[in-house]
């Protein structure tokens, strides 16, 4: 447990040196909801393979880890109105916001992007009052 | 060819770095929301050690092209508008109450069990009506 902010720290540097690749290379901002969303909606249709070699990465790279370590458990939620509501708000909001935590967050904070830094405060608030009134107040989470 | 080896590298290591770090593990991610309960500090370190790596390649963008292609991304825009404003605020609700959002949705998929192909399925389906939502908005409210 007093190690999180180790393995926290290790794999923030693992994610910007992933943005830090797209950039420099194919000249590409890394925002995981414009890359997916473009493949979804068809408006990413001239570079799909681009996005679908990305997202190939993200999902078979961490299963290599399985071998060698413990089966990690995410504690997700069984509840299945909960999924699909906080799946429709994730998928309409970052749409909407054009990015979410690696589009905003991470490559937008790290060039001073005025819409970045807004939407971040933003959605940390949101997702903090969500926290609040479902976990304290409701008691569901 | 290129392009879409150096893309599967950036994907891998996101993933990766998202997996090692605690991202996918909602519980972390709900505590590092839950200011006002149990405080979990760890994504303060994640996102900061993400943006260390983020912020030198800017800075190397100044003085070169990209290896693949001849532009970078343009300059960010600093309009802030509705949408920015809204959409933000949908995603931190929904971000708030399951703890996963779109890059870790994506790389727990082979780990995480079926909870997370509902919510990815949801999160697909809110991508793809996002485009018909936003004329429809655009229609009804006009922008001031």
């Amino acid at each position: 447990m007093h190690l999180d902010w180790i393995w926290g720290l290790i794999g923030g540097l693992l994610i910007g040196t992933a943005g830090a690749v797209f950039l420099l290379a194919n000249g590409r901002i890394m925002g995981a909801s414009g890359i997916i969303g473009g493949l979804v909606d068809g408006s990413g249709k001239s570079n799909w393979a681009e996005r679908s070699a990305f997202l190939a990465g993200v999902i078979l790279w961490p299963m290599l880890f399985l071998g060698i370590a413990e089966r990690p458990d995410t504690h997700i939620t069984q509840n299945v109105v909960i999924l699909i509501v906080a799946g429709l708000l994730v998928g309409v909001g970052t749409r909407l916001a054009n990015g979410c935590t690696s589009g905003h967050g991470v490559c937008g904070i790290s060039r001073l992007s005025k819409r970045g830094i807004v939407a971040t405060v933003i959605y940390l608030m949101a997702g903090g009052l969500t926290v609040l009134v479902f976990r304290h107040h409701l008691e569901v989470m | 060819m290129l392009r879409l080896i150096f893309a599967f590298i950036a994907g891998g290591l996101f993933g990766t770095g998202l997996f090692l770090s605690g991202m996918t593990d909602t519980t972390k991610v709900q505590g590092w929301l839950d200011v006002f309960g149990n405080w979990d500090p760890t994504l303060a370190f994640v996102l900061g050690g993400a943006i260390l790596p983020m912020a030198l390649a800017w800075h190397l963008t100044k003085s070169r092209k990209p290896l693949t292609c001849d532009y970078f991304p343009a300059p960010p825009n600093p309009q802030l508008d509705r949408r920015l404003i809204g959409g933000s605020v949908l995603f931190g609700m929904g971000w708030g109450l399951v703890g996963l959002c779109p890059g870790p949705a994506i790389a727990s998929l082979g780990y995480g069990g079926w909870p997370h192909w509902v919510f990815l399925l949801c999160m697909l389906t809110g991508m793809i009506v996002t485009p018909k939502l936003r004329s429809a908005l655009d229609t009804a409210r006009p922008a001031e």
